[in-house]
């Protein structure tokens, strides 16, 4: 295969990834918060158990009409949308599904930097979108993003720092080589502060307090209407992909199944233990309440960065020791 | 401790998760309701003496109704008898507040309540239902729940047995009284 097509083949796979992950997420969580509420969800778009809804959502999201504010710095208020599903996107060309240069999209020894360099971006997104709003609500969701996604960045590069650490490789797959099954107990603090600071990354809740719909409209998402919400919605189920796989990577150990067999099943494995942390994603939404700006930034520095400290520590010990 | 809130939240959503969802999915699906459902109030023409005690009860004015007197000629009668006649019942739902005062206050039980509940309409002024549309809906008018086994006899279920104890006193006194003087007509 010439090397142009290789690479046009590999870039068409990870943006049509894009594209249906989060749609097969959107609609996972239709469902799994509809149960969990004892309701049944959409029944009714495509016919079956409405599995067609988020199809039917994305046409009507493209019938509305396009609205920009005439107060708005215009420019950026039409490339903050891109721009927020950029960084994800571009993300998940390094992240490895099984062993090998076949499994992933761009193998890069420096991958897991270039990951969180590139997802440091999405701040950038929501500062052109609540500046550019020229909407009060707008700029207070944005303000309160910009300090939720600054904060939450220290324990969570901090948290993958560890892991890097203890394989030694900043390389994804380098480190998913590396990985041992007990890695699980040794870097679960390292996980749990990496998962909660991937939450708040992508603003889920509990950590939307920047969108708060019930307080803030939507925060810097209040001007926005049709296909450029649509986008932004889209961007926040690519960064649920993103941070279950980066999780599944990181911690979890990939590829590697419990049976061996990992060069021909390490793809399904991959898939299997993605699809777990993202259930785990939307079953937080359902299960607990908003938090609070206050609350938000104490549990950051005050629990957070504390935590992934001592990780970083007792990662070094242990690396020391061994 | 904190912490706590959340493991119980987890785990009664994931509980919840496991059981099967409540929803109805009415359209496809008549909804169960239960007896005495208040939906919409019929009308029996017949039984109505056009007495206006449920247009005077109404608290917001909902019951329109109309008459006329006839003249009704009984024949070996001193004189001829009037009675009233039905000319118009009205009730207009877009007022009514389902408060069924009316259907308490009927002392002929000429209204009753109709489980039905699906005639929503597009414009107000079709809300408006005239006696026509009321005798329609006597026909979705349930059945009387049946008596309690355990509960008080109804009144006049009451009422007609003390009438024919007291039928029985009076035809065994007369018989009683025919026997002695030899003289009864039986």
């Amino acid at each position: 295969m010439p090397i142009w097509l290789d690479l046009v083949v590999r870039v068409l796979i990870v943006i049509v990834a894009a594209f249906v992950l989060p749609l097969i997420i959107g609609q996972t969580e239709h469902k799994v918060m509809a149960h969990m509420q004892g309701r049944l969800g959409p029944m009714y778009a495509g016919a079956y158990h409405g599995w067609a809804q988020l199809v039917a959502d994305g046409a009507k999201f493209v019938q509305k009409e396009d609205i920009t504010p005439r107060a708005a710095d215009k420019p950026v208020f039409k490339l903050a949308p891109v721009i927020s599903m950029l960084p994800y996107m571009i993300v998940l060309l390094v992240i490895p599904i099984g062993p090998g240069n076949g499994w992933v999209a761009q193998r890069l020894d420096i991958g897991l930097f270039f990951a969180l360099a590139v997802l440091g971006l999405g701040v950038i997104a929501v500062l052109m979108a609540s500046w550019a709003s020229a909407n009060k609500f707008a700029l207070l969701g944005g303000l309160r993003a910009a300090a939720q996604l600054l904060g939450y960045e220290l324990p969570f590069v901090l948290a993958a720092a560890s892991v890097a650490m203890a394989a030694g490789t900043l390389s994804l797959s380098g480190i998913v080589e590396a990985w041992r099954p007990w890695w699980l107990l040794w870097q679960l603090p390292a996980m749990l502060v990496f998962f909660i600071a991937g939450l708040a990354e992508i603003r889920r809740p509990p950590f939307d307090m920047p969108v708060a719909d019930s307080e803030l409209v939507f925060g810097y998402l209040v001007e926005y209407t049709g296909l450029r919400f649509a986008f932004f919605m889209l961007a926040e189920y690519v960064g649920i992909v993103v941070i279950a796989a980066l999780t599944t990577v990181l911690f979890l150990g990939g590829w590697k199944g419990p049976f061996g067999l990992d060069a021909e099943l390490g793809w399904l494995w991959t898939i299997i233990k993605v699809v777990a942390v993202a259930f785990v994603v939307l079953w937080l939404r359902v299960a607990y309440p908003r938090l609070r700006v206050d609350q938000l930034q104490r549990l950051c520095w005050l629990v957070l960065v504390p935590v992934a400290l001592a990780q970083l520590i007792l990662t070094a010990a242990v690396k020391l020791a061994l | 401790m904190k912490g706590i809130g959340l493991a119980k939240g987890l785990a009664v959503t994931l509980k919840t998760m496991t059981r099967r969802a409540t929803t109805r999915q009415y359209p496809d699906v008549e909804p169960e309701l239960p007896p005495r459902t208040k939906g919409v109030i019929a009308l029996i023409e017949e039984n109505c003496t056009v007495c206006m005690l449920c247009a005077r009860e109404c608290p917001d004015w909902c019951i329109y109704i109309d008459s006329h007197k006839e003249e009704v000629v009984v024949p070996g009668a001193a004189r001829a008898r009037q009675r009233n006649v039905l000319d118009q019942f009205t009730i207009d739902f877009s007022l009514c507040m389902y408060c069924g005062i009316c259907v308490d206050s009927c002392p002929f039980d000429a209204l009753h309540w109709s489980p039905e509940f699906e005639y929503a309409e597009y414009d107000v002024n079709d809300l408006l239902h005239g006696r026509d549309r009321l005798r329609e809906w006597v026909l979705t008018v349930p059945a009387p729940p049946a008596q309690d086994a355990n509960g008080a006899p109804a009144k006049e279920q009451a009422a007609a047995e003390k009438a024919l104890a007291a039928a029985a006193a009076k035809a065994a006194a007369q018989a009683e009284a025919g026997t002695e003087d030899g003289n009864g007509r039986m």
